[in-house]
């Protein structure tokens, strides 16, 4: 088997590997890394369980191969916590509980973070529109938009 | 998913150099499309080029009339551009409906038009906006560039380097979507340049389509209402367990009225 090396950051550490190239990202994060917070969902690129951050963006691990992120940037949920205490994004799902079994947990934070870095004090009406792409099984989406309407605002404060 | 080498493009040359060289391998934007049809085994290249950080096939521009957009623009650029948006505000409409935010942060114009599904968003809109395909090798018209189930006029060594629109007096969007997937169950794009009335419909056949019905009675007179009564036979229509072919001949009047409206 060809293997192909990649360099990339995540959580603000140089990793460096040798990987076979249709390893998926998520499987790299989960299998290499041992970083399980990021979930595989549906594998079908539609749940958005398995959505991190690239140089910013979100996107869904599981539809991307790893070695094409040579030189990028990966936050993953492990790394949204500040110094041990809970992101204000956390801690609002903490608090208004916007998870039931935590499977899209991880997506859902992920995507909340990137919510309200692009929209101001966003409505209920974007938040909605903005998760298109994180599907909750248990169906708790209304406190997921609670949690991330007050992740928001305390991010803002 | 079987294997495969991949290839990191340095430029356009080297990668048409790889497919050149490897009839079978193939090229990888996005991947929003490729890599879950890779997932599935439904494709199963045994080389991979991987197109992005390619700077010469990103970038936006507007040059008098003409709104050209790089091949390895991203939906979410498309979207958020504000020449986009000023030049015309039914593309902005379009890329920041496919998918989701996550897709729509990988997804390329150009990969897009290239995979071709005949439910994706850009082909109707390329279609229904006259635009142009600009690739390695020459300039092709998109009413010629799409063909039947996922083919394009494309040769198998040519790449798509920018898609240029010439700028509508007005143009709209309409897409009645499948809830789950984004995908267009029957989507519209509508344009106004001159004489010139276009009505480009995708999701409901093989490939994108016109309807010259429509567009001759929107030449004589630009509203919704023009058109209520033109319809397009559910003959040859996709039926699926979203919707059957009378549906889609149904929906495919009710959202061009729709895309009318929207043109304001």
């Amino acid at each position: 088997m060809a293997t192909t090396a990649v360099n990339m950051t995540v959580n603000g550490k140089a990793v460096s590997a040798e990987l076979d190239p249709r390893t998926l990202l998520v499987h790299f994060l989960r299998e290499n890394l041992s970083l399980t917070g990021t979930h595989v969902g549906c594998d079908t690129s539609q749940c958005g369980a398995c959505t991190v951050r690239v140089d910013g963006e979100p996107i869904k691990s599981c539809t991307i191969f790893a070695v094409q992120l040579d030189g990028a940037d990966v936050t993953t949920i492990e790394g949204v916590a500040l110094n041990g205490e809970l992101h204000p994004m956390q801690a609002a799902f903490k608090e208004h509980h916007g998870l039931q079994c935590g499977y899209c947990t991880p997506g859902m934070v992920i995507m909340g973070l990137d919510i309200a870095k692009r929209h101001k004090d966003p409505s209920e009406e974007t938040i909605r529109h903005e998760l298109e792409g994180n599907l909750c099984r248990c169906t708790g989406y209304h406190n997921i938009v609670k949690s991330i309407t007050a992740g928001a605002k305390a991010m803002a404060e | 998913m079987y294997e495969f080498t991949y290839n990191r493009a340095a430029s356009v040359d080297e990668a048409a150099d790889l497919l050149r060289k490897s009839t079978e391998a193939s090229l990888l934007a996005g991947g929003m499309s490729l890599i879950p049809t890779m997932k599935l085994r439904l494709s199963s290249p045994p080389e991979l080029v991987d197109l992005n950080g390619l700077s010469e096939l990103g970038g936006i521009k507007v040059d008098g009339d003409t709104l050209t957009i790089g091949a390895m623009t991203r939906h979410a650029v498309v979207g958020a551009s504000p020449e986009v948006a000023s030049a015309i505000p039914a593309l902005t409409a379009l890329a920041g409906g496919i998918g989701d935010v996550q897709v729509r942060n990988r997804g390329t114009i150009g990969g897009s038009i290239c995979f071709n599904d005949p439910a994706a968003d850009y082909p109707a809109g390329l279609v229904g906006l006259d635009a142009t395909v600009h690739t390695s090798q020459r300039s092709i018209p998109a009413d010629e560039f799409f063909l039947p189930l996922f083919e394009t006029a494309l040769n198998s060594d040519e790449i798509v380097s920018s898609v240029s629109f010439p700028v509508p007096e007005k143009a709209g969007w309409s897409k009645f979507a499948n809830l789950a997937s984004r995908f267009a169950i029957v989507s519209v794009m509508v344009s106004v340049r001159g004489t010139s009335v276009r009505v480009a419909v995708a999701g409901a056949k093989d490939c994108v389509f016109r309807v010259a019905e429509m567009e001759q009675a929107l030449a004589g007179d630009f509203s919704p209402d023009a058109i209520a009564g033109i319809g397009v036979a559910s003959d040859n229509l996709n039926s699926d367990q979203h919707a059957d072919a009378e549906y889609r001949s149904h929906l495919i009047t009710v959202v061009a009225k729709r895309a009318v409206a929207a043109c304001g």
